[in-house]
């Protein structure tokens, strides 16, 4: 059997339809005769019993309330008890709920605010930009160099020069340590690093490995190169001092 | 090198929002490990400096007219879009990851905690006149809300405050940017209770806030204005 049912709106407590009925008589809060609206406020109690039976108990609570500040407002002043009218020196009921109802508006309010700011950010998309997950230095490099790592390195330049079987007629030029710091000093200030093996590519001779290697150990020493080995007999890197403290950060 | 151009580029290159000790860290942490003295100007640099010139970035991406703006959001920064472009944006890298919207109780308890916090559950009750328990579960379980502690009352009532992920959620840089946050917070339910409490707030914010800076810009002023009127946006009986 289909029921016939009123639709009623929803109010969340209340504060919520006391302050639809106030709204509905169009006065302000502060002006509301409060005695009129308790009337209301149980007729749609009524109502919502009508409809649904699960009337919450704050909602009776808050007829109740109505119901005695509309009783205290019917007596005539003379009337009133002693007692009654001590009570009201210190709190007035009908006030007191005036002002229950004028701040629980406020908050309404608020999340009224709260809900169109939570739209607003379903709109909002962050600059993003993938994790950046560059190596530490940790990471790259295991260890630093030792001399011997150095000068095994350096072996192995020299052995690859012996396979190639330099042509012996070409003389060798004459190569300077200072020369060749002020090569390798130009190469790391434009790459900032470069690798061991790398170094000795262009080498023509023996004699221009050495003084490129002399070259290496003297920056090393000055600390305006860094050198770096990930692992043990691995690559040697070569890096400009700026470049190197900059990876420590 | 201008510290304000060092700032940008770490939020250019961040992959979270910064906060202005997230930046201050970092800069610091350069000039401790260099000994290259132009990489040293800025090494102790104080927070109020970096929230100054992150202000002054702020407007010049205003001025700049493109489609991004830095923006503030639970005290950390970063760049975000302009709203306008979020259909573009959404066809391109899918729909945010969003939990779904809060109901106006649990908006209506949330405005209540974030005000008056902290508060008790009975004081929440008192102020919407329901009963908030199974909405207050939700707000915890969504993580909005938190347990602050204990009130030193009769039964010894746990109080809830916002968390992080509350201002986040609503594009909040601070509780500050609450609409009517002085006249809201004000008065109490319970004076006794929470005067104690106020002036912890109220000495808090000094630390944070510097004088002279004013609050940032929050994300939601990214939206044209519109009329405040906005009892019609949230009543359900109109």
């Amino acid at each position: 059997m289909a029921e016939y049912k009123i639709q009623l709106p929803v109010f969340e407590g209340p504060l919520d339809l006391l302050l639809y009925l106030i709204k509905k008589e169009e006065v302000d809060i502060y002006e509301v005769n409060l005695t009129r609206i308790a009337t209301q406020f149980i007729e749609y109690l009524e109502e919502m019993k009508k409809t649904d039976l699960d009337v919450a108990g704050e909602f009776m609570v808050m007829a109740a309330t109505l119901v005695w500040i509309k009783s205290k407002e019917l007596l005539p002043v003379d009337q009133r008890s002693l007692e009654d009218l001590e009570e009201e020196n210190a709190i007035d009921p009908r006030w007191e709920l005036i002002q229950r109802l004028v701040e629980y508006k406020k908050f309404k309010e608020v999340s009224g605010k709260l809900q169109r700011w939570e739209v607003e950010q379903e709109d909002v998309f962050p600059h993003q930009i993938g994790k950046q997950n560059f190596p530490t230095q940790e990471e790259e490099f295991k260890l630093n160099v030792s001399l011997m790592d150095l000068l095994r390195a350096l072996n192995s330049v020299l052995e690859r020069m012996e396979e190639r079987g330099m042509p012996k007629e070409i003389e060798g030029e004459r190569w300077t340590v200072r020369e060749k710091i002020t090569f390798l000093k130009d190469t790391l200030r434009k790459c900032g690093r470069m690798m061991f093996s790398e170094l000795f590519r262009s080498a023509a001779t023996r004699l221009e490995v050495v003084v490129t290697f002399l070259a290496l150990l003297e920056l090393a020493r000055l600390h305006e190169v860094q050198l770096e080995q990930a692992e043990t007999f691995g690559e040697i890197n070569i890096l400009d001092i700026s470049v190197a403290s900059k990876n420590h950060f | 090198m201008e510290l304000k151009s060092i700032i940008e580029s770490l939020l250019f290159s961040s992959s979270r929002p910064l906060s202005v000790e997230d930046i201050r860290q970092v800069i610091q942490g350069v000039g401790d490990k260099s000994e290259d003295l132009s990489l040293k100007v800025f090494q102790n640099v104080k927070g109020d400096k970096i929230e100054q010139e992150l202000r002054l970035l702020q407007d010049e991406y205003e001025e700049l007219n493109r489609t991004w703006r830095l923006t503030c959001v639970a005290q950390s920064w970063q760049f975000v879009c302009l709203p306008e472009y979020a259909p573009w944006i959404r066809f391109f890298t899918g729909e945010k990851a969003r939990p779904p919207r809060l109901t106006p109780p649990a908006l209506e308890t949330l405005a209540i905690i974030a005000y008056r916090q902290p508060i008790t559950r009975s004081e929440v009750e008192d102020i919407r006149g329901v009963s908030v328990d199974g909405v207050i579960g939700t707000l915890l379980e969504r993580k909005l809300v938190f347990q602050q502690g204990k009130a030193d009352l009769p039964g010894r009532p746990s109080l809830y405050g916002t968390t992080p992920e509350f201002l986040q959620y609503f594009g909040l840089s601070s509780l500050d940017d609450l609409p009517d946050a002085s006249e809201l917070r004000r008065y109490a339910i319970n004076p006794l209770q929470t005067v104690g409490k106020e002036v912890e707030r109220q000495t808090e914010e000094k630390e944070c806030r510097p004088e002279g800076v004013e609050p940032a810009v929050r994300q939601s002023e990214l939206f044209p204005k519109e009329d405040d009127n906005f009892e019609n946006l949230n009543s359900t009986h109109e």
